[in-house]
């Protein structure tokens, strides 16, 4: 069997509708689709696509929780305990006073801490290397299907016929 | 999470059942039973102790007070001294204001919502349309609360109500108040009160008109016409808002003001209006109303429901932070009451009000399947309902009743009797017309509403 690591069948599809459709009944015939790309968002396509629910969400939440604490913790230490300074007549722990800065940091953490996560889930960012592109029509006015042949139990013919069938204007292989 | 791929049919009649009826008039029977009761109990028991509690405040007030609230505190003390039966009878007028408060701003938050989704056009509102717009028809009947509770009771309830303030010279004269009279006077109040029922409530009766003959007849020329009138009612209500909310809370504490008040209300009732929108589409969808409804509506509320709570919070803290950090007698001084004032009966209710209105339904709606789920939403929504009606229990209640407040049997009461009665003129109104708006020209939008 030949090596069919890097190499992809590349479906392009004309309008959203079909590549929606195709989506569900490409995987009922058992073919893996790796990812479809689109020049803007598909309603229900995540569904159809059976992409596991992101989890960024519980990571914001974590991050914020962490810089919540982080704030509290460094004011109270440093204003309250460390070395304890009255300002405008206030306790040094006064916590309403804290309250604007634990909200700042709070959000700087929520939102670097999920941008970093983002670009760590998917392989962006710099260091990084690969980055596929499958057919650059798919920011323009085509619908691109990926399929990676190496994850496929099923031969390149049948997926090709399978892809055709379900709608494909066009099925090109990419190898990277 | 619910696929639009298959929608229910549009055509529904909601049903008020004679079983629902009664349900509501027991549960108005039991608030009037309450309140007979927590009259009895403060006409005869409580007097001794509200009197005892406010000679103790008036000796504190003395202590602590400037010399700008000197005169608070002479008020105060003639009242332990000479008005016994005032107390519990200021009660009663004092809890007909903060139902009759609180329950009309929920109502024309239903018209404040119905206008701002018409001049965004936004879609997604438009097949439970017809709940928000049952709550106005309920103004009428707060308007004449608060009408009648002025006329009976705002001698109580008013401070700048008192002539003697006016008099220069008299022992009673207090400049400050004196040179709020332009504002502050009777008959511009009731003139003001009048104002902003008969425009919230004509401008709803024009866009529930328009909507109505909208769903017999067809075609966009009514809903054309209500984004101008929804347009011009949010003009309106920019004023309104505000100023309604000094005259109904503000003006209590006469000496005392806050550039935030109005936001701060209309903060307030917002979020519980949006609560009382988004529990009604629960329960009809319980009842096996609104199948046309699907988790991306309610998420979208639950949403809402989310943003504006930590809006009210925002708006609640932003007043709080300025007054505490500046530290100005004149300001700190309604603080001080709700925090030490009157043996410290306000604590309670103040930081009750924060977590109901702020913490648990931040904590709770926050994750994105508890927006879709009907037990989830239902507790959310009534923390947010009790919250702000505690809210504006300590909004109202300090500076009317003062020492004489409790949170017994006479609130929980006038609370329930206002509950029902609006749940009765919200099932009345939705009655009236096909649940959903059939022929308004966002529905389809609405009913394929996908948020994924």
């Amino acid at each position: 069997m030949a090596d069919l690591s890097g190499k992809y069948l590349v479906g392009v599809y004309d309008d959203d509708d079909t590549v929606l459709h195709a989506v569900p009944r490409l995987r009922k015939a058992g073919v893996k689709i790796k990812e479809v790309y689109s020049p803007f968002p598909i309603h229900g396509l995540d569904e159809a696509l059976g992409h596991p629910r992101t989890r960024i969400g519980i990571a914001a939440f974590m991050f914020g929780v962490t810089g919540c604490i982080t704030a509290l913790t460094l004011m109270i230490w440093t204003m309250g305990i460390d070395w304890p300074m009255i300002i405008g007549g206030k306790d040094p722990i006064s916590i309403p006073n804290y309250i604007p800065i634990t909200f700042e940091l709070t959000v700087l953490f929520t939102a670097f801490g999920m941008v970093i996560t983002f670009f760590i889930s998917n392989g962006l960012g710099p260091g990084t290397h690969f980055h596929p592109r499958f057919d650059v029509r798919s920011t323009d006015n085509k619908f691109v299907m990926a399929i990676d042949l190496g994850r496929n139990s099923m031969s390149e013919e049948e997926i090709s016929r399978a892809l055709k069938d379900s709608g494909a204007e066009e099925v090109n292989i990419k190898q990277f | 999470m619910a696929s639009a791929h298959s929608i229910p049919s549009i055509e529904e009649r909601f049903e008020f059942t004679s079983g629902a009826k009664r349900n509501l008039l027991i549960g108005g029977g039991v608030g009037l039973a309450l309140v007979a009761l927590g009259a009895y109990l403060a006409a005869t028991g409580g007097g001794h102790e509200a009197a005892a509690h406010g000679a103790e405040h008036a000796a504190n007030a003395i202590g602590h007070a400037t010399a700008e609230h000197a005169a608070s505190g002479h008020e105060a003390a003639a009242a332990a001294e000479g008005h016994h039966a005032k107390s519990w009878v200021a009660r009663i007028w004092a809890n007909l204001w903060v139902n009759g408060v609180y329950f009309a701003g929920i109502s024309v938050i239903g018209m404040f919502f119905i206008s701002y989704n018409y001049l965004a056009q936004a879609g997604w509102s438009a097949v439970f349309k017809r709940v928000p717009e049952a709550l106005p028809a309920f103004l009428p009947f707060t308007g004449i609360v608060l009408l009648v509770t002025f006329f009976f009771g705002g001698h109580d309830l008013f401070h700048w109500t008192h002539e003697g303030l006016y008099e220069v010279g008299g022992s009673e004269y207090d400049k400050i108040i004196a040179g709020k009279r332009g504002y502050l006077n009777t008959p511009f109040f009731v003139g003001r009160l009048v104002l902003y029922f008969a425009l919230w409530y004509g401008l709803w009766r024009v866009i529930r008109n328009l909507s109505l003959q909208e769903d017999e007849i067809g075609g966009t020329e009514f809903y054309e016409k209500s984004i101008r009138f929804g347009t011009a009612f949010l003009v309106v209500f920019g004023v309104t808002s505000s100023t309604s909310a000094w005259d109904f809370i503000m003006s209590i504490d006469t000496h005392w003001f806050s550039t935030m008040f109005g936001w701060y209300t209309l903060a307030s009732w917002h979020v519980a209006g949006l609560a009382v929108i988004t529990l009604t589409v629960v329960m009809l969808r319980e009842r096996g109303y609104l199948r046309a409804v699907n988790a991306s509506h309610l998420r979208d509320l639950g949403k809402f429901i989310f943003a504006f709570s930590i809006f009210w919070t925002y708006v609640w803290f932003a007043q709080f932070l300025l007054i505490y950090y500046a530290n100005l007698p004149e300001e700190t001084i309604y603080y001080l009451e709700r925090f030490r004032g009157y043996g410290g009966f306000y604590k309670a209710p103040f930081f009750i009000t924060l977590f109901l209105n702020f913490f648990f339904p931040f904590l709770v709606l926050m994750t994105r399947d508890s927006k879709f789920t009907h037990s989830i939403l239902k507790v959310a929504c009534w923390s947010v309902i009790i919250g702000h009606y505690m809210d504006f229990y300590t909004n109202i209640m300090p500076g009317t009743v003062g020492a004489g407040a409790e949170l017994g049997a006479l609130e929980w009461g006038f609370f329930l009797i206002f509950l029902c009665a609006f749940a009765y003129s919200i099932a009345s109104q939705l009655e009236k017309a096909n649940l959903i708006p059939r022929n308004h020209p966002m529905l389809e939008e609405s009913l394929h509403h996908d948020i994924a």
